[in-house]
């Protein structure tokens, strides 16, 4: 099936067969991963330009590791500055980077919205690799890979989002798809940590975690930044474990094969408690290994513009 | 010059009728007269205005003109050309320049660029506070001799409630209007747009509408303790206009003004991060706008200035984060005044009393009418022509323009300030 974007900027703006196709390729990618030599030519020639405006290891690396074993050239520019800060001006930095002849960028940036900004300068593809507030696609895609592979579905599954909705690209992100593929999704956070009008999105809401955690076939626990205590969100990070930290008491009242997500990095003791982070119920370690996979399947379609062939 | 057959409009006076516009000496001698005879008009231009419209130079009362200081963006030349060319005849500038406009050495330099340079009035507004800092009063005596016409600290609320109300005792000894820029900045700390579903959506910290309503009440409490003549600036939000209405109804001493961008657009623009549309107050949600729609349509809301803003490409072609607030508006707002007599916001008086004779009377300005006897300010407009706004043909240095490319109705064909055509299509 072809796969027709030349940018992967968000999940809101994407169709669920779209998000089937990305599911699927990284699907049949993943299998590269378990080999003794983990390369495919499949982009030997093509340049990937990874430009890091915020810091990140994770992400970073697993669009590294995914480039290079399709062969990609790759290349790592990160700055903790915006091209504003450094006196560059936007349009500059964009001419710079265009003028290398880059086939994709892959982009992380504290201010939402700067993938789309760049996207419609260049003709290069652009993948957003975190944009402020505003979505993290591939995030909620190996969120889903993660879960599918689990659960053997996304359909009809009550998945349930705890934490600092409210900043969050990664909840953003994983509301629309998550819903286009037929989940149920339910927020808990304090109020002061969801975002304005909550009821626009297509969620249910809740601000008790003991009311909401039974129904929960997956439960995604997000990182709550430090930062917020000081911010007056919250009166402090102790009783906003007590009241939404995911802990062994609390899970109690959860069903039997919950599964358990973070996108990291963790603050364990927090938002999550060690022993739930590394118990049975935690697919932590899985999201990471996914998340190779779904790096591997955008480069490919967006390079390529359809989806892989039978030879897999 | 005579403008023949002209349907003329004068909302200082109610007058709208058919019939001839002479203009001899730089003075209006006869509006709506039945015509001259030939040798009356010997030796005077003759134009046909058959179908258009003759009235009073605009007026607006909220512009940014950017000199002195930050010339690169716009100056009191290349502003005024943008506004006689969008049919404006007289503009009050606001005080946020660099330096700011705190002291009658920068008002009486505004005032003679303006006479040097300028192809339409200027009236500067001084700042209510030193360096707008938000701490001491400006010399607002000084300001006044020098020729400012009203006080603002706009761009930034006074958020110093005892000092607001010190400003609004004082400027009464001279006979000035306070000027509130309405924004809690603790409420909007941050923020990129209005905050609702949209900017959920977008991830973009939001400004609540209450930032702006929760100003906007204590200066109408203020206004009313004080007996002070207070003017809200670009009221965007439904509870502006609630309040404010409620105000009036009580006699407080208040008068408004919204930009044709808070009637016009809402906060669905942002969708795709452009920041053209980013502006302070920001566009709002449906519910504002037709909110500020119903306040034009009772009069709640006397006036429509543009918050003309310039700003360059190194602020606007940017992150969205990082990108400044503000959108020009003197090449486009004239079209966008006229739609709201298509929509039944109000008839040709009453929305043009928004953009003439009601700005003139809060800043105490001798424009906005077309009496015989008064140097001749007017503008020819044909309020049926259809245009597509061009950004890259306006007078303006900036091109920060929301309303590029739309195609809209009428248009200003001839301006004409003191009795000098100031612009001619």
């Amino acid at each position: 099936m072809a796969f027709e974007r030349k940018d992967l900027l968000g999940i809101r703006d994407l169709r669920p067969d779209e998000i089937q196709t990305i599911l699927d390729t990284a699907e049949s990618l993943r299998e590269i991963n378990q080999r003794a030599i983990k390369k495919v030519p499949t982009l030997r020639g093509k340049t990937v330009v990874h430009l890091f405006y915020e810091p990140s290891t994770r992400t970073r690396t697993s669009f590294d590791i995914a480039a290079k074993r399709l062969s990609a050239d790759t290349y790592s520019i990160s700055t903790s500055t915006s091209s504003m800060v450094k006196g560059e001006t936007f349009l500059d930095t964009i001419k710079n980077l265009e003028a290398m002849g880059p086939d994709v960028f892959v982009i992380r940036h504290s201010a939402s919205g700067t993938p789309h900004r760049i996207a419609g300068r260049t003709s290069a593809s652009v993948i957003n690799a975190g944009d402020g507030m505003h979505e993290h696609p591939s995030q909620a895609l190996l969120d889903m890979l993660t879960i599918r592979q689990k659960k053997g579905r996304l359909e009809g599954l009550n998945v349930l989002i705890v934490g600092d909705i409210a900043h969050s690209r990664v909840a953003r992100s994983n509301i629309w798809g998550l819903t286009k593929m037929g989940a149920h999704v339910v927020l808990c956070a304090p109020p002061t940590l969801l975002p304005a009008e909550v009821d626009s999105l297509p969620v249910k809401v809740s601000h008790h975690l003991d009311a909401v955690i039974g129904a929960a076939d997956v439960i995604m626990v997000l990182r709550l930044q430090k930062e917020r205590q000081g911010q007056g969100l919250l009166p402090s990070l102790r009783e906003y474990a007590v009241y939404y930290g995911v802990d062994a008491k609390k899970l109690e009242r959860a069903k039997d094969d919950v599964l358990i997500l973070h996108p990291g990095p963790m603050n364990r003791g927090v938002e999550i408690s060690p022993e739930v982070a590394d118990g049975p119920y935690s697919v932590i370690l899985d999201q990471v290994a996914n998340g190779v996979a779904v790096r591997m399947a955008l480069l490919y379609l967006l390079v390529h513009r359809e989806a892989p062939s039978a030879e897999g | 010059m005579i403008l023949r057959s002209a349907r003329i409009l004068d909302p200082e006076r109610g007058l709208d009728t058919v019939g001839d516009v002479v203009i001899r000496d730089g003075t209006l001698e006869a509006v709506g007269s039945p015509g001259l005879s030939p040798e009356e008009a010997e030796g005077l231009e003759v134009i046909d205005a058959g179908g258009k419209w003759v009235v009073p130079a605009l007026v607006d009362m909220h512009v940014h003109l950017r000199e002195p200081g930050e010339e690169y963006k716009e100056t009191i030349e290349t502003g005024t050309a943008a506004a006689v060319a969008g049919g404006y005849g007289a503009l009050a500038c606001m005080p946020n320049t660099r330096p700011v406009n705190d002291s009658a050495a920068v008002t009486e330099f505004i005032r003679r660029r303006a006479r040097e340079q300028g192809h339409c009035r200027v009236y500067p507004v001084g700042a209510i506070s030193k360096g707008l800092e938000g701490k001491e009063l400006a010399e607002f005596g000084e300001l006044r001799e020098a020729g400012a016409v009203a006080v603002s600290d706009d761009g930034r609320p006074v958020m110093d409630s005892l000092l607001m109300r010190r400003a609004m005792e004082y400027a009464q000894a001279f006979d000035l209007v306070v000027i509130s820029h309405a924004e809690d900045l603790q409420l909007a700390r941050g923020g990129l747009m209005n905050e609702g579903a949209v900017s959920t959506r977008l991830g973009l910290r939001g400004i609540p509408a209450a930032a702006e309503a929760v100003m906007v009440a204590r200066d109408l409490l203020l206004a009313e303790l004080t007996g002070g003549a207070l003017h809200i600036a670009h009221v965007s939000t439904e509870a502006s206009v609630r309040l404010i209405r409620e105000a009036k109804s009580r006699g407080v001493r208040v008068t408004c003004e919204t930009a044709p961008h808070y009637f016009t657009l809402t906060d669905a623009s942002l969708e795709g991060f452009d920041t053209v549309f980013k502006v302070n107050p920001p566009l709002r949600s449906r519910r504002d706008l037709e909110a500020v729609r119903e306040g034009l349509a009772d009069g709640t809301i006397d006036a429509v200035a543009t918050d003309h803003a310039p700003h360059s490409v190194l602020e606007k072609d940017t992150e969205f984060e990082y990108a400044a607030n503000g959108m020009i508006g003197l090449e486009s707002a004239l079209p966008l005044v006229l739609q709201l007599i298509r929509d039944g916001i109000g008839g040709p008086l009453e929305i043009l009393a928004k953009v003439t004779c009601n700005p003139a009377r809060i800043l105490g300005i001798p424009m906005g009418s077309l009496r015989a006897g008064t140097p001749a300010h007017l503008t020819l407009i044909d309020p049926e022509e259809e245009t597509v706004i061009d950004v890259d043909k306006f007078r303006s240095k900036a091109r920060n323009c929301p309303f590029a490319g739309w195609r809209v109705k009428g248009r200003a064909l001839l301006t004409i300030v003191d009795g000098v055509v100031r612009y001619s299509l």
